[in-house]
């Protein structure tokens, strides 16, 4: 159901991407913030001046609303948009943050507006209101997370939290990687954003997990636009044969192995005759946040299990 | 009538037969995927039972030619005929050259009605591979119905004096008004602007035999009611008196080939969304190159448009493989220089 707003998302990350690297999850250095030891105010991150600690926080972005209740900050949340369905406890609202209203933020009288994408100028509309905005776009490797965990740390008045968070995120994605088993041939995959065919290339951030995991691109050649985000046709899946496929559309569009072992020639594929069929959360999938281990771990077993 | 009416020439007959098959040779041997055509023509033998050839192809190869190709030219060849059919239909029935499912309104309100079904469909599924609702052809056919109502009570407002051109703009404000419906819907219903933004501009779905076997019987019943009526719509070009004269019920004949073209357009809208053109750019074709008689008028544009749809669809699948174009994109692309011409030359056309 949430399919519009995803393919918004990919778009935009894709208007924002360059190229990614493989991020350098295996490092242990905690972050920057983690020196400071108590949180001073006025603080500056970016354009952004904070005079005090902001404690009516409105998120546009599901996924800097979990990087908020991660660093400690979730009390100082006032309203989250109508996508911030995680964690549980977000004081979720109809705010949108694809079609933002800054009347119905300003409402909510913020001290701090944290956002993705500044759809329809709604940080100029914000600014107007002398609003403070702080954007975090999405990530196009995972260093734009930690370092996007760290910035809201120090926004917040949590930089200490905010260190830990990451270093613990760095710690748990370097002994996931450190476990996949070597292969001799690179297992090859296809990652479904919408069942038609909607997928990204090992450039975006998604396919630069995978691309740690030790795991091979199928849509990489497609991609002559080099969008990072291309649509395959039926015919070059069939041929491209893949050995996994990771479905990124089981809450919008219900797909499951079931599903897609249906479509038309699909049975013949390697993926579905060894049943390698990888059912994903959408939401984590589609975000950059604290559980983008959750995903790593769920590519990792999923790697492990399968068969040579 | 300055010219008589000529029965269906064999020769044209042959020429409609054989763009058929080169259409379909053309649309199984080629794709986003380059597969020997050699290696596709074996395959194609062994869908017949007894005969077991080695093509060299893999297991997902050979999908790509039986699973893919096979179901997907089909359906080109049966939403072309069905549309092309529809289109020369109209245009006999409301003697207006530029009548068409599409500016006829037929189309828009088909396409209403399956977003309105698509729209309503409980949970939904969001996923266009999956099976249409059974609801979506009887939808698409209440709206198609509707709106081939609506313009022509409002197109024949003016009483017999109307001109061609009322119609047509009777079916450009209906449309318009369907269309303005459509979106209202689509606004108010976020989840499924993907899924019928993508069918509105239409599309062969890569869906197995599904969407074959659902057009089927409506393109089959609509050929048969249709070509059985060329005689007839040939009489009533000549005037509803004269035809009443000639022992024809003029009025019967109509409301019945309205009922027909449009359950006809309404099935294939609802398997292929709304595709443009192909119901005004065939029928005048034939009419241009065969003769003026809807006894070869509706069997060529059958045979013609369901061609010249397979060979849209190939290259709205090939040109910028491996993603695809939209067809009525395609369509439209041809259509729209050729709907000039017709504009242009409409005036000395007899219907």
């Amino acid at each position: 159901m949430r399919r519009t707003p995803r393919l918004v998302a990919a778009l935009a990350v894709a208007a924002a991407l360059s190229t990614a690297g493989c991020a350098d999850a295996g490092r242990n250095d905690p972050g920057p913030g983690a020196t400071s030891a108590a949180a001073n105010f006025p603080v500056t991150v970016g354009s952004v001046t904070l005079a005090k600690r902001p404690e009516k926080i409105v998120s546009l972005s599901p996924s800097l609303t979990e990087m908020l209740f991660a660093v400690g900050a979730g009390k100082q949340v006032a309203a989250v948009d109508d996508q911030s369905n995680f964690p549980a406890d977000a004081p979720k609202t109809s705010l949108s943050g694809f079609k933002p209203n800054a009347e119905a933020i300003a409402a909510y009288a913020p001290d701090l507006v944290v956002l993705s994408n500044d759809m329809e100028n709604i940080v100029s509309a914000l600014g107007a209101l002398r609003i403070p905005v702080y954007k975090g776009p999405a990530a196009t490797t995972i260093d734009d997370t930690y370092r996007q965990l760290d910035e809201l740390g120090k926004l917040t008045g949590h930089p200490t939290e905010a260190a830990d968070v990451v270093a613990r995120m760095r710690d748990e994605i370097g002994k996931l990687i450190q476990d996949v088993p070597q292969r001799a041939v690179k297992l090859t995959y296809y990652y479904e954003l919408d069942p038609t065919l909607f997928t990204v290339t090992s450039k975006t951030f998604i396919g630069s997990l995978f691309t740690l995991v030790g795991l091979e691109n199928i849509a990489d050649p497609a991609d002559k636009a080099g969008s990072g985000y291309p649509q395959l046709s039926a015919e070059a899946l069939l041929r491209a044969d893949p050995d996994m496929i990771f479905l990124a559309d089981t809450k919008c569009c219900q797909q499951s192995a079931a599903t897609v072992s249906a479509r038309a020639g699909w049975a013949t594929t390697t993926a579905v005759k060894n049943r390698q069929i990888v059912a994903l959360d959408d939401d984590i999938a589609s975000r950059w946040g604290p559980r983008v281990v959750d995903l790593v771990r769920a590519i990792v077993d999923a790697v492990t299990k399968a068969p040579a | 009538m300055t010219t008589a009416p000529s029965r269906l020439r064999p020769r044209w007959l042959l020429a409609g037969v054989a763009s058929v098959v080169v259409a379909a040779v053309a649309g199984l041997a080629l794709g986003p995927v380059r597969l020997p055509p050699g290696s596709v023509a074996a395959e194609l033998l062994n869908l017949l039972p007894g005969v077991r050839i080695d093509s060299g192809l893999t297991p997902p190869e050979v999908a790509i030619v039986t699973q893919l190709r096979l179901p997907r030219v089909a359906l080109g060849l049966l939403v072309g005929a069905v549309l092309a059919l529809a289109g020369g239909t109209y245009q006999g029935v409301f003697r207006n050259p530029l009548a068409d499912p599409y500016l006829l309104g037929a189309a828009a309100g088909a396409g209403l009605g399956a977003t309105v079904a698509i729209a309503l469909r409980g949970g939904s599924s969001g996923d266009e591979t999956a099976s249409l609702p059974a609801t979506v052809p009887v939808a698409a056919f209440a709206g198609a119905l509707l709106a081939v109502a609506l313009t022509y009570g409002l197109g024949s407002a003016g009483g017999r004096e109307r001109s061609p051109a009322a119609l047509i703009l009777a079916g450009v404000a209906v449309t318009s008004f369907l269309t303005a419906a459509q979106t209202y819907i689509l606004q108010s219903n976020v989840q499924t602007i993907q899924e019928v933004y993508s069918w509105i501009l239409g599309r062969l779905a890569t869906d197995g035999w599904h969407d074959v076997l659902v057009l089927l019987p409506y393109a089959v019943g609509m050929a048969i009611v249709v070509l059985l009526h060329g005689r007839r719509l040939d009489v009533m070009t000549v005037g509803d008196e004269e035809a009443a004269g000639l022992g024809v019920h003029p009025q019967r004949s109509r409301y019945l080939l309205i009922v027909v073209a449009s359950l006809g357009t309404a099935a294939a809208v609802a398997v292929s969304g709304l595709i443009a053109f192909v119901g005004i750019i065939v029928p005048h074709t034939v009419r241009l190159l065969a003769g003026v008689s809807y006894r070869s008028i509706l069997p060529l544009s059958m045979l013609f448009g369901g061609a010249f749809l397979t060979l849209c669809d190939l290259v709205a699948r090939t040109v910028v493989a491996p993603a695809e174009i939209p067809i009525g994109v395609v369509t439209a692309f041809f259509g729209a220089p050729f709907f000039i011409v017709v504009l242009r030359t409409a005036k000395r056309m007899p219907v």
